[in-house]
């Protein structure tokens, strides 16, 4: 018995000539849309800091300004629904702009067939939810699309904010030395839904991180801690959003594994389907960069709050290449890269 | 979580180094078997723990990686076909065939979905009778036995639109097939945990026996596999070479004799193709005759024309351990998780992937990325 001594090898892959479900991780390939596709067609500067939302002055006052669509499924899921992630999603990338939010759109996009019942369900948590982050839903738009063009509702929402931080937020304003904070727990959102979708049962119910970060952030911009950057951690997870912020600012980044917060049912579900929590799409958790003398008072003010309660150091921005750089349980590094797309169980 | 942190204590496992270290007297090459194996050692730096002699090379135990061209390609066209919904794990849908992956297919109307269990495709037939329900059955001893329970199970329920397509490969030929070979640079191997729970390692016996290698079963944590990798060490520096258990709390000598008889009845052993590395003979599993009516290559009637493969990628010297990701010249530059070469790229338990992933593209090399 011997191996064949010729290097055989697969084939490449043809460069995708249409739009797969990765396209949309928040990983490399969403990205490359995004820079090869998007940016060069409609591009400007404005649009190119690829933050969270967008700051333009009109009249003197800065306004934040952000859109986003939720295409979730299941539509109900432990900890959430589709109407409450499309208000706290745009209230959250408000929020991460340094704003406080004032006003949401809602467009609506209903598939025939939708259960009236389930709409005036999902109607009451949008209401409800507004309320809870202190917004005013003050537009819309409905659109019915035929049986089968649709998952039951899609809901995009846009919204408007006053900037309330005097400097500027974003990736560009990190400097070396600046603490790296996080909220909480990870991956929660993003087992949840999996778990919901596929009919997972694991023994203990995980429910979705989704609310509103106004209350935090708002609070650390009062007590005047300096905030060079808000990033809050949906697509791509905690991993994605390091990796973008390492390189917007151009800077190194260094993480402790270990103090990354993951509850033991979140744990137990990633290790089980192969998937790593860094990762995991989360709806109600953000990171803070500020400037180190400020970082213990900051902490401090994140865990006043329910929604940051569990708020830990996660580490540092060093001069460097910019790339993020992990030290894990065992003492030894390794390097944080963006996803390629969505994470994929794997086999065994 | 109970039974995972222990095993990944950073105390613990700078003790398990230090002691290698202190019983390691000249270079060895070990080589771990399964993907998973290698994504662990990357992920947490298990390799920089280790004394510089000691070198872990990494072996074929990537199902993904090894499911051949031709697999893939057939899996493609049932895949396209109207009346087929098409059952994967996940980690199948992004590998190369001749023609673009599964996802690519899935985006051009192609009814493929991921599922979690093999009996989750089985009650999506009982779901929907009009259609023809397809698993695409991949993996090592580890999924053989639930495949085999999804077949037995269709069996029972009379299913006509139920059928798997078999792409199975069994651990110990490639393990032979890699000692025979004249560039084998294997002196010790951590034996797959996972493949020796469903099988047990009586078997390993005579490989160790013939080949004068020692052969440690190992789990996955990073405890798991410092104490493999110093059992192996061990063996190798007392110059014995035998078959010993590091995972006893999941494997036993005789293994899962339930799983090995639904096996046994639904699976008969049969030559087989590796990506990347050609056929070795006896290493694969195909379904017995009283079960061919599940096998969607007979139902299908296929014949696929493989487009030959072009040589630039080294997927097949990483999967026999000859070289490691980063010696080949296409690693983190033409070969990337987006545009991959190899499926030992594109699969999360490549060891292409493993390295391009936690130690980054090799314009990292020299500081944390460092490739030793």
């Amino acid at each position: 018995m011997a191996i064949i001594d010729e290097i055989t090898c697969p084939l490449p892959a043809p460069a995708a000539s249409q739009v797969i479900l990765a396209h949309g991780g928040g990983g490399r390939l969403m990205h490359r849309l995004i820079e090869h596709l998007i940016l060069p067609a409609v591009g400007n500067p404005i649009l190119a800091a690829l933050h969270d939302g967008a700051v333009v002055e009109v009249g003197g006052t800065r306004l934040a300004f952000t859109t986003d669509s939720y295409v979730v499924r299941p539509l109900k899921f432990p900890g959430g629904d589709i109407a409450r992630l499309a208000v706290n999603g745009t209230v959250n990338d408000l929020a991460m702009c340094g704003a406080r939010p004032l006003v949401l759109s809602a467009g609506l996009i209903l598939e025939e067939g939708l259960g009236m019942d389930l709409l005036g369900e999902l109607m009451q948590s949008l209401g409800r939810a507004a309320a809870e982050a202190g917004v005013v839903i003050v537009t819309g738009d409905t659109k019915v699309v035929d049986r089968g063009k649709g998952d039951g509702i899609f809901i995009n929402t846009a919204g408007i904010g006053i900037v309330e931080a005097s400097d500027p937020i974003g990736p560009s304003s990190v400097r070396p030395g600046d603490v790296v904070l996080l909220s909480g727990d990870i991956g929660r959102h993003g087992i949840a839904i999996m778990a919901s979708r596929e009919g997972l049962a694991f023994e203990t119910a995980v429910e979705s991180d989704c609310a509103p970060l106004t209350g935090p952030v708002l609070h650390l911009l009062q007590e005047g801690v300096r905030v060079h950057c808000l990033r809050d951690l949906t697509r791509g997870g905690l991993g994605a959003a390091l990796v973008e912020i390492a390189r917007g600012a151009g800077q190194r980044i260094e993480i402790d594994e270990a103090a990354i917060p993951v509850r033991p049912e979140v744990q137990a579900a990633c290790e089980l389907l192969g998937l790593d929590p860094l990762y995991v799409a989360n709806e109600g958790r953000f990171i803070a960069f500020v400037e180190p003398q400020d970082a213990d008072r900051a902490l401090g003010l994140l865990r006043t709050h329910a929604v940051s309660a569990d708020a830990v150091v996660l580490g540092r921005v060093v001069t460097g290449v910019p790339e993020v750089v992990a030290t894990g349980v065992l003492g030894t590094t390794r390097v944080i890269d963006l996803p390629s797309g969505e994470q994929l169980p794997r086999i065994c | 979580m109970k039974f995972v942190q222990e095993f990944r204590e950073g105390s613990a496992a700078r003790r398990y180094a230090r002691a290698i270290a202190a019983i390691t007297t000249r270079p060895w090459t070990l080589m771990e078997v399964c993907g998973g194996q290698t994504h662990a050692i990357l992920r947490f730096g298990i390799d920089r723990l280790l004394p510089p002699e000691i070198t872990l090379i990494h072996g074929p135990g990537c199902p993904v990686c090894v499911t051949p061209l031709e697999l893939i390609d057939k899996a493609l066209a049932i895949a396209r076909r109207p009346e087929v919904v098409f059952c994967s794990f996940g980690d199948m849908l992004r590998v190369p065939g001749s023609s673009g992956d599964l996802q690519g297919v899935k985006a051009l109307g192609g009814d493929v979905r991921v599922v979690y269990s093999p009996l989750d495709a089985v009650a999506l037939a009982q779901r929907l009778p009009e259609r023809e329900v397809v698993f695409f059955a991949v993996g090592f001893e580890t999924t053989a036995p639930a495949n085999a329970m999804a077949v037995l199970r269709a069996r029972s329920l009379g299913l006509r639109n139920f059928s798997i397509l078999v792409a199975h490969v069994l651990v110990p030929p490639a393990m032979e097939a890699i000692l025979a070979s004249p560039r084998c640079r294997v002196q010790g191997f951590l034996a797959a945990g996972h493949v020796c729970t469903v099988t047990g390692y009586a078997g390993y016996d005579r490989l160790a026996r013939t080949y004068r290698v020692p052969i440690v079963v190992t789990g996955f944590e990073p405890l798991d596999l410092l104490q493999g990798i110093y059992m192996c060490v061990r063996q190798l520096e007392e110059g014995r070479a035998e078959v010993e258990n590091q995972y006893a709390r999941s494997v036993r000598r005789e293994g899962n004799t339930e799983a090995q008889r639904v096996m046994a009845e639904v699976f008969e052993v049969s030559d087989r193709q590796w990506r990347g590395i050609g056929e070795i003979p006896q290493s694969g599993l195909a379904l017995r005759a009283p079960y061919r009516m599940f096998d969607a290559e007979r139902r299908f009637g296929l014949t696929v024309r493989c487009a030959a493969e072009p040589a630039e990628c080294i997927a097949g010297l990483v999967l026999q351990g000859v070289h490691t990701p980063p010696e080949c010249p296409a690693f983190g530059t033409r070969c990337t998780p987006e545009t991959p070469l190899g499926a030992p790229m594109v699969s999360a338990e490549g060891a292409c992937a493993a390295y391009y992933r936690f130690r980054g593209p090799p314009e990292g090399r020299g500081r944390d990325g460092d490739y030793r």
